[in-house]
C-alpha cells in the first residue's frame, strides 16, 4: 500500500468510490461497485453474455438472499425492522441474518435482495458516510445519504439484471428537520421519500397491508414497536422466505428505533416481549368473537 | 551557455531542513499525551474550522503543523489509507504504525527528490488498551520517526514547550489536569492562551468503537477556569 495522495486536479476528494477505484486502478481484481460486473464476469472468465445470463438463472438457487424489511415513521423518529432468515431457492439458508444495519450514529439501512452484494454494499455505504464525515468534518444531510445510496444501487443494476437485485431501506433522523425520514428504492437508483411507512422483500406487500391498516400520523414508541412486530409476524405467516420469530432458538426480528437520540437497537428481551404479547393477542377471540388468525 | 554552480548535497540537505524548519518555526506549537483513560491533543489554533487535529480511524487521530495546505492533505491521505484498508481487511488490521511509517517515507522522498521539502511536522496517535500501550508517533519534514513515550510536542518554539512538558508531565494523570498542565506548557509563564484559541481533542477508552471526540470550548472553560464557568455543565461535541 501507497499513500494515497492524488494531484489537486486528479483528487477523488470526500468520495470513498472514488478513492477506492483510484487505488485499485493498478490491482488485477475487478469490483463490482469500480464498475459494469459485465466486464468482471464475462471478460475476466472470457464468458459471453447470453451464457451469463442462464448462469444468472441457473445461481438464482445458490444465492443467499435476505427477505422482509420494514421502516415506519412514529412521534419520535423512525423504527426500522427485519426478519432473520435468509433463503437459497426454497432452503433455510441462515437463521441469523441482521438486515438492519446501522450506518451511522443518525442512520440505517435495511436490504432485501441478494444477501452477499447487499452486505457489501452496505459496508461501503457505511464507510461512505463515515469517510466523508472525517475528510469534511461534517456529516452528510439525511437527502445527501439517500442520494449516495441510490447510486450504489444504481451502479448494481448490471447485476440486479442477473437476479441480483438488491432492494434497500433507508431511515434515519434528519437533525435539521427535527423527524424521522424513510427513503425506498428501485433497481434503477431512484430513491422515494416515503411519507408514513415502507416495506420491501418477498413478504413486504403483507407488511405493507398490516401496515397500512394500523399505521396512523402520531403512533407512540411502544405502538410503533407492537405495530413493527405485528407487520414482521404476519408477512412471516403469508411468505415462506420470511421467518417468523424463533422462541425456540431465541431468535427475534431485529428491531431499532432512530431518533434525535442517535440508532439504538430494541434488545431482544424487549423484542420477546413484543412477540409474546402479540401471539396472547392473536390466540384470543376478538370482540367480534372471530379469532384474530383463522385456524 | 553558463554553467549551472557546483552545489554539494551537503548544503542542498541544510539548505532545505533549515527552509523546512523556518517554514514550520512560523506556526504555533501542539502537545499531545497520554492520560489515564486515553490520550489528548491540546493545540494552539485561533481558527474554529480550518483544524489542526483529526480523526483517522477508531483509535487513531492526526495532528499536524506547519503549513496548512501541506499538513491536511497528509490528512485526508491518512483517513484514505486507514477506511482502504479497514474496508478490504477489517477494522481491527488499521493501526497507526504502519501509516506513520507511510507518512515518514513520504515526507523522506518529498524532502530528498523534490525542489521543496514539506513545511510539516505531524503527530499520529494510537489508542493502546493501557496508557501504556498509547503510541504517539512524531514524523518530522525530512522523515524522521519518532515512537514518543507520554507525550510529544510538535511545531514553533518546540524545544522551549518540550522542555517545560518534560518537567510538568506525570504519568497517569487526569483529562483535566493533563489539559490543564498542556494549556501552561503552551502558553510559557508570560501569556495566557484564550480558550477560543485552543483545539483539544481526546482518543478516549470509554468513548465505544469510534474513540475521537473534539472537546468543546465551553467543556475547556470548564477544565481550564474552574471557577469561573462553574454553572454551565460540561456538553461534548462530536
Amino acid at each position: 500500500m501507497t499513500l494515497p495522495i492524488f494531484s489537486p486536479t486528479d483528487d477523488p476528494g470526500p468520495n470513498f468510490m472514488a478513492t477506492l477505484a483510484r487505488t485499485r486502478k493498478n490491482d488485477s481484481g475487478s469490483y463490482w461497485w469500480n464498475g459494469s460486473i459485465d466486464s468482471a464476469i464475462n471478460e475476466r472468465n472470457g464468458i459471453p453474455a447470453h451464457l451469463a445470463n442462464w448462469m444468472g438463472d441457473t445461481l438464482a438457487g445458490r444465492i443467499r438472499h435476505g427477505t422482509t424489511i420494514i421502516a415506519l415513521r412514529y412521534k419520535d423518529g423512525v423504527i426500522v425492522a427485519g426478519d432473520r432468515r435468509a433463503t437459497e431457492g426454497h432452503l433455510i439458508a441462515y437463521r441469523n441474518m441482521e438486515k438492519v444495519i446501522k450506518v451511522d450514529q443518525y442512520s440505517a439501512m435495511a436490504i432485501a435482495g441478494a444477501a452477499g452484494p447487499a452486505m457489501e454494499m452496505a459496508r461501503l455505504f457505511s464507510t461512505q458516510l463515515e469517510h466523508y464525515e472525517k475528510v469534511e468534518g461534517v456529516s452528510l444531510s439525511t437527502e445527501g445519504k439517500a442520494n449516495q445510496l441510490g447510486q450504489m444501487v444504481r451502479e448494481h443494476l448490471a447485476l440486479a439484471m442477473r437476479g441480483m437485485i438488491v432492494i434497500p431501506i433507508f431511515a434515519g433522523y434528519d437533525i435539521q428537520a427535527g423527524s424521522g425520514r424513510i427513503y425506498t428504492f428501485d433497481v434503477t437508483g431512484g430513491h422515494y421519500i416515503e411519507e408514513e411507512h415502507a416495506a420491501e422483500g418477498s413478504g413486504g406487500r403483507n407488511a405493507r397491508a398490516v401496515l397500512k391498516q394500523l399505521w396512523h400520523t402520531d403512533i407512540d414508541r411502544d405502538a410503533a414497536l407492537a405495530l413493527a412486530i405485528e407487520a414482521l409476524v404476519e408477512a412471516a405467516d403469508e411468505d415462506i422466505a420470511t421467518g417468523p420469530p424463533d422462541i425456540l432458538r431465541g431468535i427475534y426480528p431485529i428491531v431499532a428505533t432512530i431518533t434525535s437520540a442517535g440508532y439504538q437497537a430494541i434488545s431482544d428481551d424487549e423484542t420477546a416481549s413484543l412477540v409474546s404479547s402479540l401471539y396472547d393477542r392473536l390466540q384470543t377471540r376478538g370482540e367480534d368473537g372471530k379469532w384474530r388468525w383463522s385456524k | 551557455m553558463t554553467m549551472p554552480y557546483y552545489v554539494s548535497p551537503e548544503q542542498v540537505m541544510k539548505d532545505r531542513a533549515e527552509y523546512a524548519q523556518k517554514g514550520i518555526a512560523r506556526g504555533r506549537a501542539l502537545v499531545g499525551t497520554s492520560y489515564d483513560n486515553g490520550i489528548v491533543i491540546v493545540a494552539e489554533n485561533p481558527s474554529r474550522s480550518l483544524r489542526k487535529i483529526s480523526e483517522i480511524y477508531d483509535r487513531i487521530a492526526f495532528a499536524g503543523v506547519g503549513r496548512y495546505n501541506e499538513f491536511d492533505q497528509l490528512r485526508v491521505a491518512g483517513i484514505r489509507h486507514a477506511d482502504t484498508k479497514g474496508f478490504a481487511f477489517s477494522r481491527n488490521d488499521v493501526e497507526a504504525r504502519s501509516l506513520a511509517n507511510l507518512y515518514a517515507q513520504y515526507l523522506g522522498q518529498v524532502f530528498t527528490h523534490e525542489m521543496k521539502p514539506l513545511e510539516v511536522e505531524i503527530l499520529v496517535a494510537e489508542l493502546g488498551n493501557t496508557p501504556q500501550s498509547d503510541q504517539l508517533f512524531h514524523i518530522a519534514y525530512e522523515g524522521t520517526i519518532t515512537d514518543e513515550k507520554g507525550y510529544a510536542v510538535l511545531g514553533g518554539d518546540a524545544e522551549v514547550v518540550r522542555k517545560r512538558m518534560t518537567e510538568a508531565y506525570k504519568p497517569g494523570w487526569k483529562l483535566e489536569d493533563a489539559i490543564r498542565t498542556c494549556v501552561k506548557v503552551l502558553s510559557g509563564p508570560d501569556r495566557v492562551i484564550a480558550s477560543s484559541d485552543l483545539e483539544v481533542a481526546v482518543l478516549d477508552r470509554s468513548n465505544g468503537e469510534r474513540s475521537f471526540k473534539r472537546i468543546s470550548q465551553e467543556e475547556i472553560d470548564v477544565i481550564i477556569s474552574p471557577k469561573k464557568s462553574a454553572r454551565s455543565k460540561p456538553s461534548s461535541e462530536k
